[in-house]
């Protein structure tokens, strides 16, 4: 039987330490209030000991600032982590994915970019295949209390209705779904269960729910009451006092399919 | 990786034809000790003493690309008269089938007496492609997975599945709404619909079987 999938996300910021411009592993919440947590590669290693069954990194300033994805740090992590990564921020054409995909990404995801011109996302998929394209999908309650996709790290809203933009996307050839929630990120109160739903009942490809994770139990309610095949989760295990092990039982004793401890 | 000396003896040759990430193959091949060379041209291939046939994307282009860079000819010669061992991985494997109803229907390199159709899952809800760990069960004697246990977790990313004609051809299946093939293996030549080189500790010591197989 397939297993459901947990997964750290390692989002990136440049920051400068000493003379040198580097990339720090930070965690965030709501998108803002960054706080640096460590060395990138050497989470990514540690999250490999601890039985991750992928690993997301995303480069949180790419868009904004304009600057080219990091096609160093994924190299860096291929040469000893053995397993699924997917690579995102910035990317904006097929150029960028080819680079990322020779780099060592496996998959790569696209957000802006994806809404600016929906066309990229079909033709990634035509030229890579749709196992290597992943929409990410920022979304957000605005004020006047409707769901709506933001693009460029949250800051602006496109008026995508996100489950419309999801059916959307998986018919333009997406492989896969991440479906984050800004209220939630870094709130440690909970994955937004309804929306992942809906995404989740929409689409046939997978929807990976991330935004919120606080406890093992969030996890459960992600994949039981969300239906995501996936949940992902930067703070949650950014701050290391809980590792994808530790809750690995916890969901499966809730009958959830995941793989052994073993 | 060390040693560039194509006649060196024990180099495995990885095709590389423009299909995904490689690197992620020759680093884990790196790992299990192994000398793995990325080979773009049949002469490259020609020094391997055993191959590694990758492959992501659409089978078509794969194709394609295989055959405008002389790679179909020289993978016959090497594999099906020079019998060496060869490992096709995902796409890679499914090459191998005599054709693919993928985008319209292509023929294959015609090893193996399989169609590569698209999972049909069921229940319906079950989502396409598979992605993530799923638990294989595999024959006995199938090199690639001596010392590893039945049930055994590895990553699978697909949206089309190889259906052996012959059942001896299976080296492994997996439940995904049904019987999906996960290996494949005849005579010298086998194949995983998984990825080795994404499935941690499992995988890289199922690249390391492979490594040091010798098909009777």
């Amino acid at each position: 039987m397939l297993k459901r999938r947990l997964i750290p996300k390692l989002q990136l910021r440049s920051m400068r330490l000493g003379n040198a411009d580097r990339m720090v592993l930070v965690t965030t919440v709501r998108f803002d209030q960054t706080v640096q947590v460590g060395d990138p590669i050497s989470q990514a290693k540690v999250y490999q000991a601890q039985m991750a069954d992928e690993l997301i990194f995303l480069d949180l300033d790419a868009t904004l600032q304009g600057r080219p994805t990091m096609a160093g740090i994924v190299e860096r992590a291929a040469e000893e982590i053995f397993m699924p990564l997917t690579v995102g921020g910035g990317v904006r054409s097929l150029d960028d994915f080819r680079k990322l995909l020779r780099h060592g990404a496996d998959k790569v995801s696209i957000n802006t970019a994806a809404v600016e011109s929906p066309e990229l996302i079909e033709r990634a998929a035509d030229a890579f295949g749709a196992q290597c394209v992943v929409v990410s999908i920022d979304f957000s309650r605005t004020n006047e209390g409707r769901y709506s996709v933001f693009t460029r790290g949250g800051k602006h809203d496109s008026g995508l209705d996100p489950v419309e933009w999801a059916r959307t996307c998986a018919r333009r050839g997406a492989g896969e779904i991440l479906l984050t929630s800004i209220d939630r990120d870094g709130t440690r109160a909970g994955l937004d269960v309804e929306t992942t739903r809906r995404v989740a009942s929409e689409v046939s490809v997978p929807v990976i729910a991330s935004g919120g994770c606080g406890t093992a139990a969030h996890f459960v309610e992600g994949f039981s009451e969300g239906m995501a095949d996936a949940v992902a989760a930067g703070t949650f295990f950014s701050l290391k006092d809980q590792t994808p092990l530790q809750i690995r039982a916890r969901i499966g004793n809730a009958g959830i399919p995941i793989r052994p401890q073993t | 990786m060390a040693g560039n000396n194509p006649d060196q003896g024990s180099m495995i040759g990885v095709v590389d034809y423009g299909s995904g990430n490689l690197l992620s193959v020759t680093n884990a091949l790196a790992m299990v000790g192994a000398d793995a060379q990325l080979c773009s041209t049949p002469e490259q291939l020609a020094g391997a003493e055993r191959i590694i046939l990758p492959g992501v994307g659409a089978f078509g282009n794969c194709l394609d690309n295989l055959r405008c860079r002389g790679f179909d000819q020289a993978l016959d010669e090497l594999v099906i008269r020079q019998r060496r061992p060869i490992l096709g991985i995902c796409v890679g494997m499914q090459l191998m089938a005599r054709k693919s109803l993928e985008g319209g229907e292509h023929a294959g390199l015609g090893w193996l007496d399989a169609e590569v159709v698209r999972l049909v899952p069921q229940p319906e809800q079950l989502r396409v492609p598979q992605i993530g760990w799923n638990d294989i069960e595999f024959r006995a004697n199938c090199p690639l997975f001596a010392g590893l246990r039945q049930g055994t977790d590895v990553y699978f990313v697909h949206s089309y599945g190889m259906n052996c004609r012959d059942e001896t051809d299976v080296g492994a299946w997996c439940d995904y709404g049904g019987r999906v093939t996960a290996a494949v293996w005849r005579d010298n030549i086998v194949g995983t619909q998984f990825h080795p080189e994404k499935s941690q500790d499992i995988g890289l010591r199922i690249l390391e079987n492979f490594v040091r197989w010798t098909p009777c």
